[in-house]
């Protein structure tokens, strides 16, 4: 094949080991592509049935196309609902999940700068109780958070959700592995001589080091308030501060008491919606896929 | 990795910023349970110190065993599933022998980009004894239709869920640390005469080893608060999902539909624990097995 006419400049540049190029695997390859459609079946179900109107969810196959498909319908129809609260729970969840997410971020990587490059009295007694933290679970927190936040006078308000979820105790270690290594000690101290000070230093040069770390800690934190349900569920009463997810099951519980009649539209409704609210996580996934995987890569190896 | 010498005031001031939040958001609220789950609200009275009273009834309260050990089981069920499958995906991304290894990453992951209780609308619609596909495929090929949503099925239908939204996470995780083992590895291996399967099974995967108790850990956070899966599932499955069918459901529905605040805040708190010694639990195992 054409490969032998690359070997002698391949030898050439690794004169002892050879490219150890192994030859691609069908039976491999068809494996996983099964395993694929098992993740991508209920999107694809998601995707169709979007394109269906109540009837047809429940009277078509579920994996294929009806005879009459009106995806536009059920957009236009998601957003109206309810004088478009759909589109106020989206913007609830674009500012609860970017607030947090952006906050979250530059908190744990001041944190993790601050842990990773300086010592202090205490330093190593206070991070052993955040990466203890990262064993306490969310939602056994939620319940205190809640009665806590409701003699401060803050359920009901978006500060409700925002709030718990600036402290990132996963993000701040993740953070101080990626400091330690992706910030040399030398580029700091040339800065130091050069009459720069601590926060200045941290905002021009840590921070643009510890990029791919911080796209990780703000993509997961994104994605887990976007996501969050039980923290909204339990802070907010108000339909006008929910996020999506929240709204979505309001709407679904909705869908599944009406049985038959009107509110048995809500289907369309919650299919559709559901499909909107998915898109722009995927999105961004997708668009800044090199970051956060290059991010992981430093949390995943080292304990 | 050079250690940090330097002695400067700057680095509390860092640090300052979460650990502050840390402590009114994260150490405030465990020390506000702790402080109400000594306390019983009383029809007459008002509020009463009762000690580790709360504790004692919790302990013999037989809705919260039952839920704990569900989640215990379901732990026990589809982590092993899951992390066997987040491997194998893993090991074979990094293979190099697949084609088409970009898409099939991506794919795998992107449920993880689903909120849960998106994945729980569509797993129950798909799940559906009357108008759910596999139901409708059942019936067109005559099969007797499985009712994912009784009984005996129903922790499975909810470990398959949990599955499908995480298994691309734990993979990402493997698979990133699999590219950072270094490449002489597999070449002083295949100098030795070891084949892939070989190579797979006595460098990657002892080279995955921090990254496998990483998602371990992550994976009995969450199984033990699984609540958003069934909590939405409840809807269409009312009879087999109670109110107290896992452990964090169960604290959920005393604080917000018992208003019985103080047991809500004793439940959180044993959950809590229960959690962190389950934890330490898998730590100590895993470090005991390192060092024999």
């Amino acid at each position: 094949m054409t490969t032998t006419l690359d070997r002698p400049t391949a030898l050439r540049d690794t004169p002892v080991r050879k490219e150890r190029r192994p030859r691609r695997s069908t039976p491999l390859t068809i494996a996983m592509l099964a395993a694929l459609a098992y993740f991508l079946l209920p999107l694809l179900w998601l995707l169709i049935a979007s394109t269906k109107s109540a009837h047809d969810l429940i009277d078509s196959f579920g994996l294929w196309f009806s005879d009459a498909p009106q995806l536009l319908t059920n957009v236009k129809d998601t957003f109206t609902q309810d004088d478009g609260v759909f589109l106020t729970w989206l913007l609830n969840t674009l500012l609860y999940a970017g607030v947090s997410a952006v906050g979250a971020a530059v908190l744990a990587a001041a944190g993790g700068y601050g842990f990773a490059k300086f010592r202090f009295r205490g330093d190593r007694a206070a991070f052993n109780l955040v990466l203890g933290a990262v064993m306490v679970p969310t939602t056994a927190l939620a319940i205190p958070t809640y009665l806590l936040f409701a003699e401060a006078g803050l359920v009901n308000t978006p500060w409700a959700v925002i709030l718990p979820s600036l402290v990132n105790p996963f993000g701040l270690y993740l953070m101080r592995i990626y400091a330690a290594d992706a910030i040399p000690d030398s580029l700091l101290e040339a800065a130091r001589i050069d009459g720069a000070g601590e926060v200045r230093i941290f905002f021009r040069i840590a921070l643009r080091l510890l990029g791919p770390g911080l796209v990780t800690v703000l993509l997961f934190t994104l994605v887990a308030t976007w996501n969050n349900y039980f923290l909204p569920l339990i802070m907010l009463n108000d339909p006008d501060l929910y996020p999506v997810t929240v709204g979505l099951s309001s709407w679904a519980a909705q869908a599944q008491n009406g049985g038959a009649g009107a509110s048995s539209d809500m289907l369309a409704l919650v299919v559709t919606g559901s499909l909107l609210s998915i898109l722009p996580l995927v999105v961004a996934f997708l668009l800044l896929q090199r970051y956060w995987q290059s991010g992981l890569a430093a949390g995943g190896v080292k304990q | 990795m050079a250690a940090p010498r330097r002695t400067r005031s700057a680095g509390p001031l860092f640090v300052a910023p979460f650990m502050i939040l840390f402590l009114l958001l994260f150490l405030t609220p465990l020390g506000y349970a702790a402080y109400l789950s000594l306390f019983q609200e009383r029809l007459i009275g008002g509020t009463a110190f009762v000690g580790l009273d709360n504790y004692v009834q919790a302990l013999g309260d037989s809705q919260l065993l039952h839920g704990v050990g569900r989640v215990a089981l379901f732990f026990v069920l589809q982590v092993p599933v899951m992390l066997a499958l987040a491997v194998l995906f893993a090991l074979a991304l990094d293979s190099g022998l697949l084609r088409l290894a970009r898409v099939i990453r991506l794919g795998v992951f992107v449920p993880y980009a689903v909120p849960s209780v998106v994945a729980a609308l569509m797993w129950g619609y798909l799940y559906g004894p009357d108008f759910g596909p596999f139901a409708q495929f059942a019936r067109e090929l005559s099969l007797p239709v499985p009712d994912f949503l009784s009984d005996t099925w129903m922790l499975g239908s909810l470990a398959n869920i949990v599955t499908w939204e995480f298994t691309g996470y734990n993979m990402i995780i493997l698979y990133a640390a699999l590219r950072t083992v270094p490449t002489e590895l597999y070449e002083a291996a295949a100098m030795d005469g070891a084949g892939a399967w070989r190579i797979a099974w006595s460098v990657k995967l002892p080279a995955l080893r921090p990254a496998l108790l990483l998602c371990l850990l992550f994976s009995v956070i969450g199984s033990f608060q699984l609540f958003n899966e069934p909590n939405l599932l409840t809807k269409i499955a009312p009879d087999v999902i109670t109110s107290d069918y896992t452990a964090n459901l169960y604290a959920y529905s005393l604080a917000f539909t018992g208003q019985q605040v103080n047991y809500a805040a004793t439940v959180s708190f044993l959950l809590g624990l229960v959690i962190v010694i389950a934890s330490y639990a898998v730590l100590l195992t895993a470090n005991r097995r390192r060092t024999p």
